[in-house]
């Protein structure tokens, strides 16, 4: 066993391991839990050459800083405004954009500077993280203690252990123009207690906008907006919950169920969001605002269809970072475009 | 022959999830249609199918959208739901010791008064039954168990503990419960059992299923205590007392 590993020197906010979720234990009350935005994850993943379902960090608003532990590693970040600083052993400091691979040697420290457009960023390591899964999977439920790193937040100090104590050198990779935008209009599919609500409750509920409250966590969102009346009262005899249930309880305010969800419950749920909008869902920050438009099942399907063959895509999307000399798309963004186009003026010069 | 239950309802949740409704109460005659039908849907492992998640009143499939449709899942599972009768699921039994009173159960005083008991005889009713889990929910490996006596009903109690420790054995109306988790909660507390229902280091993490029958054996607060430190240590294990029909 190697100890090769990812030394915590800081923590950050709320720092977990998560995977895709602990698939095949609801039935015992076990949540699912896994990525709140699990599209990010999996585009991190590729970018760093791992299957799509490997675990990696989930990054709350302040993001850890670590130390490499290891010959080497490979690492890429995915959330909208989300950046990598190195600091090298050798006393140098680069940056490293979203969704980029990086390399990193022994010593190197990286500080991630969290998503500012989203709730969550992600942190994908090459080779994955070789926490013993926990009934099939790796993910962390604090509530529960259990997954990931003893099914806690990172603290100051913990090593990260990682599946491959090396990274070769390699072309890095990176992938431009994936969306991972929250969602401002959520689809949804009504049910499955839509007849608990008044006619129109259902109608405020489609349109009027919500805003995401301050109560929100790995658990769901409570939206503040138009209150829902119940036709039948809010107390049902509890039955099973879908990712991305939205429950009104006596409150009248909606609740989006996300990853850290019950897997029973005994509200009344007047819809529940599309598989191919969740992701979206898991990246929004409080005051953040959205509303809801119904759309039928045909419609759902065919939008996780369309996701997942974007999904399927992303390997092929992957462009590489020049290896040797500058990248010329850094060079434009530097306003260093008139040496460049000088150089392409001299004969003399083979850039 | 039994009377024809009413018909089930099929109803989606969003594009992954298909509930199977057989009534909106807590009922047994529902609790076990849901769980034979979740050992139907088990053996004849649909493609597509995710798992499932048996609740007091209905079956939630989870499904993959991407290999079995909302419609193809609902043809697959109406012509099993004719044959339940004849699906006889496992029944496994656990006799769970409880040391009922004092500070394992809070509230085992203010239940006999409010229920013109004595102590004595709530616990006496409580171990009386053989209760049947509907289901597992609210935290891992949490029971959901019922029917206790009439004679306990109560309602929740108006302001919930902010901290019931692990193993407390509870009752709410003719429910009961054990916290498998340390777990802010609303029941009354009658005692509390050594037996985790919740252990991470157990090959099987989760004690109790769907469908399984529990029974509680009064035990000493020494006994309890001895018990507890076995079940600390990982020594403590609770096997099926007996497979009853």
């Amino acid at each position: 066993m190697s100890d090769a590993g990812l030394r915590v020197i800081q923590p950050g906010l709320h720092t977990t391991v998560q995977d895709l979720g602990r698939i095949g234990s609801q039935r015992f009350g076990i949540p699912v839990s896994g990525a709140l935005d699990p599209v990010a994850l999996r585009a991190a993943n590729v970018v760093v050459s791992n299957p799509q379902e490997t675990a990696g960090l989930e990054i709350a608003v302040m993001g850890p800083v670590l130390e490499v532990q290891a010959e080497s590693t490979r690492v890429a970040l995915a959330g909208v405004g989300a950046r990598l600083v190195v600091e090298g052993i050798d006393g140098g400091t680069r940056e490293s954009p979203p969704l980029q691979s990086t390399r990193l040697r022994r010593g190197d420290r990286v500080r991630v500077a969290a998503a500012t457009a989203s709730a969550v960023t992600y942190l994908a390591i090459e080779g994955g993280l070789a926490f013993s899964p926990f009934l099939g999977s790796q993910a962390t439920y604090v509530r529960g203690g259990f997954g990931g790193l003893d099914g806690r937040a990172l603290v100051a100090g913990d090593l990260l252990p990682l599946a491959s104590a090396v990274a070769e050198e390699r072309t890095e990779m990176r992938l431009d123009g994936f969306d991972l935008e929250p969602a401002s209009e959520i689809r949804v599919v009504l049910g499955p207690q839509d007849d608990y609500f008044a006619p129109d409750a259902i109608e405020s509920f489609l349109a009027t906008p919500y805003t995401v409250s301050r109560e929100a966590d790995r658990m769901g969102l409570r939206l503040d907006g138009a209150p829902l009346d119940h036709a039948k009262g809010y107390n049902i005899v509890s039955d099973g919950i879908a990712p991305g249930s939205i429950q009104v309880p006596g409150s009248r305010m909606p609740i989006i169920l996300l990853a850290d969800r019950q897997t029973t419950g005994g509200y009344p749920k007047i819809a529940t969001i599309i598989s191919a909008d969740l992701a979206a869902v898991g990246r929004l920050l409080p005051g953040a605002r959205l509303h809801f438009r119904a759309v039928s099942l045909a419609e759902a399907v065919a939008a996780i269809r369309l996701l997942e063959h974007e999904m399927a895509g992303l390997t092929a999307r992957l462009s590489p970072i020049r290896p040797d000399g500058p990248d010329l798309e850094r060079l434009y963004d530097s306003n260093l475009i008139s040496g460049v186009t000088d150089a392409h003026a001299n004969p003399g010069c083979s850039l | 022959m039994i009377a024809e239950p009413s018909p089930a309802r099929f109803l989606a949740a969003g594009d992954t999830a298909l509930v199977v409704e057989f009534g909106d109460q807590v009922d047994r005659a529902v609790s076990d249609r849901v769980i034979a039908l979740a050992d139907a849907i088990d053996a004849r492992a649909i493609p597509g199918v995710i798992e499932l998640v048996p609740t007091f009143r209905s079956l939630m499939v989870h499904y993959d959208p991407l290999r079995i449709g909302h419609g193809e899942l609902q043809g697959v599972i109406a012509p099993l739901l004719g044959k339940l009768g004849a699906v006889r699921h496992r029944e496994r039994l656990f006799v769970l010791p409880v040391t009922y009173g004092g500070d394992h159960g809070p509230d085992l005083d203010e239940v006999a008064e409010r229920t013109g008991l004595t102590p004595a005889d709530v616990v006496r009713l409580h171990t009386a039954v053989t209760y049947h889990v509907y289901a597992l929910g609210f935290l891992p490996g949490y029971p959901y168990m019922g029917d206790g006596p009439e004679e306990l009903s109560l309602p929740r109690r108006e302001t919930p503990r902010v901290r019931v420790p692990m193993g407390s054995v509870c009752i709410a109306f003719r429910q009961a419960g054990i916290y498998s988790l340390e777990s802010p909660g609303g029941w009354h507390l009658l005692g509390r059992t050594p037996v985790h229902l919740f252990d991470k280091r157990r090959e099987n993490a989760v004690l109790l299923a769907p469908g399984d029958k529990v029974r509680f054996e009064p035990v000493s607060a020494d006994v309890y205590d001895r018990l507890a430190e076995d079940a600390a240590a990982g020594r403590l294990e609770i096997r099926p007392a007996g497979v009853s029909a």
